[in-house]
């Protein structure tokens, strides 16, 4: 029997709407969803390589628990009772010795993101973390010490923007398809793209001005283009005086940091960085700095996001056509939204997060993300107390936190890991279970929120049944939660329930999504009046002088600090994204694998001659804290102080035999520093040395 | 010649592969044939400027196709119809001949099945009303499938537009 699914792709974290073409039982067709706009059928390499994935046989196929030594890839196939039993009776132990706190959660956040926090809510721990920290979590808490909202609040209006400004923002390989669209559309119409970045990528190559800047200088870049801007009085002056608190803060700070002192930074001509201050401002306020997505690159990274939000403001681009604005909710229309299990009433939990976020030693990064890279120091270290156990759906500790030997050692204290993975990730290979889930072909999941412009709901709707003996996510963890008797926060038996109850009360029913896989709220994209935005700081303003940030102890312009150029035969290793690959999770599935199998290391031209690194040869690369060896692209694209890898390669796990030990894994050589204020990762801030082998 | 072209939007494509995966998907192929790919020429500076080239290799399905010429057994054929190229799978031997003879790669090995694959437009799509796999899903819409006088249309266009921008223009 023939049927047409809607669903939500998860190839990736983006979840594109899709379209399923089921026959006999067997997925034969994925392509984008024709209704949604923007998407209109289009789908993206990793998406189209669904099926691939769906039909891997080196996908997890069963519950393991491990019989040998962690790490050392020798399971033994159970069923899931006892699997599910095993857990349960281990997070038990661990709970009435230790409290529920000892018991740690990661997660990549996702549809049942909510079922997580109420397993964990329930058990009395305030250890949930999500990758969104190490992700953006200093772009995060610029958001909110600008505008009082987070990033994930804020949205780009790409269709009618006339000048976008990319920092290190591949749009054009990491790829949202909706996003690449509208962008895409934009510049067909005429609009200006100025890309930012070390090394030069697809994005680049579409860029009608393209600055290969010296690594780790943005925010000096920024400086001297806020000083032109103020200096010329190239701002949207009636918005600034409306809307910004402490423009003369930021006119008294900026004085010293001119265009010709930029130069020597950045290594971007002076009369360069004027000229695009001129151009961008004369088409205000349909112009976008772009404040980035994964924003954790270095220590002062909250500084560096914070000067592209003010660029913004002063060209009056927030709540603009055209420009960034911020994303409206169902109550926008009257509506209300899903449901969360969130809501339910749970113990009262006294002890501070593991990663003391919200307390006076790291006060500002958002609780409801955490700080995943603090798990090594608070584990190693039993600081603020000890952490027993930790669980990990679908976020990579090993490969996803710097430092892996680092993490490795800290994994090594724990009396229990569990890992909810599709593939055999690297954690779930030092794990002591293995609990396999349904891919996202093979599950109904929770109702998608999407609140933007025209706020909607979207649904993922099972497309075919498991093809191994897999479950979903949130009927795994209600299972262990009636192990632990907190099953009664799990209040549905099957995932039609769970949605059934989370649409309750939102005028919708499962019914209202079949046509298209969708349903909206309202008919017209919602901007509010300019004079009338609703800012969530204390001076209810956009506040270049922050309180968030003051009332914490910390400046709101702190003097800019040159980051180090490398030291002699040592460069700094930058890394970023590919469109054939989703972070550190599809590097194993099969037509992704034969496109892109192994990472390389660009180095550029000069500096490989000067080492006696051919293009194509095997290199040794080594920080402070790990090494590993990858093959040398020797290129002009990058700048001479940088090395590059794309993320995610390397892995050690090794039943996923096509990715097994294929390029170097990022995390491996990267020390664990991070931006004390803001909470991000920073990922650019190790040097290493490249020796031919 | 086939009364189809395939256009490629050279402008909009990010060379994101998405076709190749999608065409292989749709035809369940294994590692090795690609019917269809992508290959990236460049990145280089061009007045300061990085720019790359991703070129679309498909079948072009020539007027007198070279491989059904030296094709022995009569496999690789031309659709009456229409003109599109296809190789009766039953009938190809695996000799290879096709290979040879075709100047610009286009007919694939299949080394599960020791035969050949090779872009058919997706004949079995067209003959439902729809369009081939990699037009349909395309990342950014940069193929577009059609009759060949349509095709040419969006050349002229994207030409004139440009030629008149107010940037690269004299008027």
């Amino acid at each position: 029997m023939d049927k047409d699914v809607f669903s939500l792709c998860f190839m990736c974290s983006v979840r594109c709407p899709i379209q399923v073409g089921v026959k006999d039982g067997h997925v034969n067709w994925i392509q984008g969803n024709p209704h949604v706009a923007g998407i209109d059928g289009r789908l993206c390499p990793r998406g189209s390589a669904g099926k691939s994935l769906l039909y891997d046989d080196q996908r997890l196929q069963s519950p393991l628990i491990r019989v040998g030594d962690r790490g050392s890839g020798n399971w033994r196939k159970t069923s899931w009772e006892e699997a599910l039993d095993y857990v349960g009776t281990r997070l038990k132990e661990i709970k009435d010795t230790h409290g529920g706190h000892a018991i740690a959660f990661g997660e990549r956040a996702q549809l049942a993101t909510h079922v997580s926090k109420t397993f964990l809510k329930a058990l009395g721990s305030p250890n949930h973390f999500t990758h969104d920290a190490l992700c953006k979590g200093s772009m995060n808490t610029a958001c909110r010490s600008m505008f009082g909202y987070t990033d994930g609040q804020m949205g780009i209006n790409y269709a009618n923007t006339k000048h976008i400004v990319l920092y290190g923002r591949n749009i054009f390989e990491s790829i949202n398809v909706k996003e690449v669209n509208t962008l895409m559309d934009a510049l067909e119409k005429g609009a200006k793209l100025t890309y930012i970045d070390p090394r030069v990528n697809v994005t680049a190559s579409k860029a009608h001005r393209y600055w290969m800047i010296r690594p780790g200088t943005d925010l000096a870049l920024n400086y001297g283009l806020i000083h032109v801007i103020l200096k010329e009085r190239l701002y949207d002056a009636e918005f600034v005086d409306k809307w910004v608190h402490g423009l003369t803060d930021l006119q008294d700070f900026i004085k010293d940091y001119t265009p010709e002192w930029a130069e020597t930074e950045t290594g971007i001509p002076a009369g360069e960085i004027k000229a695009l201050a001129k151009e961008i401002s004369r088409e205000k306020p349909a112009v976008i700095f772009h404040y980035g997505y994964r924003c954790a690159s270095h220590q002062n990274e909250i500084y560096m996001r914070r000067s592209i939000l003010m660029l913004n403001a002063l060209m009056g681009s927030v709540e603009a056509k055209g420009g960034i604005f911020f994303k409206k909710g169902p109550g926008a229309e009257g509506g209300k939204p899903a449901r969360k299990l969130t809501e339910q009433e749970f113990p009262k939990i006294e002890v501070p997060r593991f990663d003391k976020v919200g307390t006076p030693d790291f006060p500002l990064p958002d609780p409801a993300h955490g700080v995943a890279q603090r798990l090594p120091y608070a584990i190693l270290n039993e600081d603020p107390y000890p952490i027993k156990a930790l669980i990990n759906y679908r976020l990579d500790p090993l490969m996803s936190i710097a430092d892996t030997n680092g993490t490795k050692r800290a994994l090594d204290k724990l009396d229990l890991i569990v890992t909810i993975d599709i593939n055999y990730s690297d954690i779930a290979w030092y794990s002591d279970v293995i609990l396999p889930e349904s891919i996202f072909l093979e599950r109904t999941d929770c109702i998608q929120q999407m609140n933007g412009l025209k706020p909607m709901m979207f649904l993922r709707e099972k497309a075919v049944e498991p093809r191994y003996d897999t479950m979903d996510g949130a009927i795994i963890l209600k299972r262990i939660g009636e192990r632990l008797g907190i099953g009664n926060y799990f209040p549905y038996e099957n995932m039609d329930e769970l949605v059934d109850w989370q649409l309750e009360g939102t005028g919708f029913t499962r019914e209202d999504f079949a046509a298209k896989g969708f349903v909206s709220y309202g008919k017209s994209p919602i901007f509010w009046d300019r004079n009338d935005i609703p800012f969530k700081t204390p001076s209810k303003k956009i506040e270049f002088r922050s309180s968030l940030l003051e009332d914490a102890g910390f400046p709101s312009f702190p003097p800019y600090e040159s980051p180090a150029a490398p030291p002699d035969k040592k460069f700094r290793l930058v890394v970023g994204r590919t469109g054939l690959h989703t972070h550190i999770s599809t590097q194993n599935v099969p037509y992704l694998n034969e496109l892109m199998k192994e990472n390389l290391l660009w180095i550029n031209t000069e500096k490989a001659a000067a080492l006696g690194i051919a293009d194509g040869a095997t290199v040794a690369v080594a920080s402070a804290c790990g090494n590993g060896r990858i093959k040398a692209f020797v290129t002009d694209l990058i700048h001479p102080e940088a090395v590059f890898m794309v993320h995610g390669f390397g892995h050690e796990a090794k039943l996923a035999k096509r990715s097994y030990n294929q390029g170097c894994s990022d995390a491996l050589l990267q020390e664990n520093l991070y931006d004390k204020v803001g909470g991000s990762p920073a990922f650019h801030d190790t040097f290493v040395t490249v020796t031919p082998v | 010649m086939s009364q189809y072209y395939l256009f490629q939007d050279s402008k909009k494509c990010i060379g994101c592969h998405a076709c190749e995966i999608q065409c292989k998907t749709n035809k369940d192929l294994p590692e090795g044939p690609k019917p269809c790919q992508i290959i990236q020429v460049g990145p280089k500076f061009i007045n300061n400027l990085p720019k790359m080239s991703f070129v679309f290799m498909p079948c072009f399905h020539c007027e007198n196709p070279w491989c059904v010429s030296a094709c022995p057994t009569g496999a690789m054929q031309q659709r009456a119809s229409d003109g599109i190229v296809f190789v009766e799978k039953d009938l190809c031997v695996g000799c290879k001949t096709c290979v040879s003879a075709c100047p610009w790669g286009a007919p694939q090995w299949n080394p599960d099945t020791g035969k050949v694959e090779k872009c058919d437009y997706c004949k079995d799509r067209l003959d439902q009303g729809l369009a081939p796999a990699c037009v349909t899903t395309c990342t950014t819409g940069c193929l577009k499938f059609g009759k060949v006088e349509d095709m040419t249309q969006i050349r002229r266009q994207r030409h004139a537009e440009s030629v008149a921008s107010p940037e690269n223009s004299s008027f």
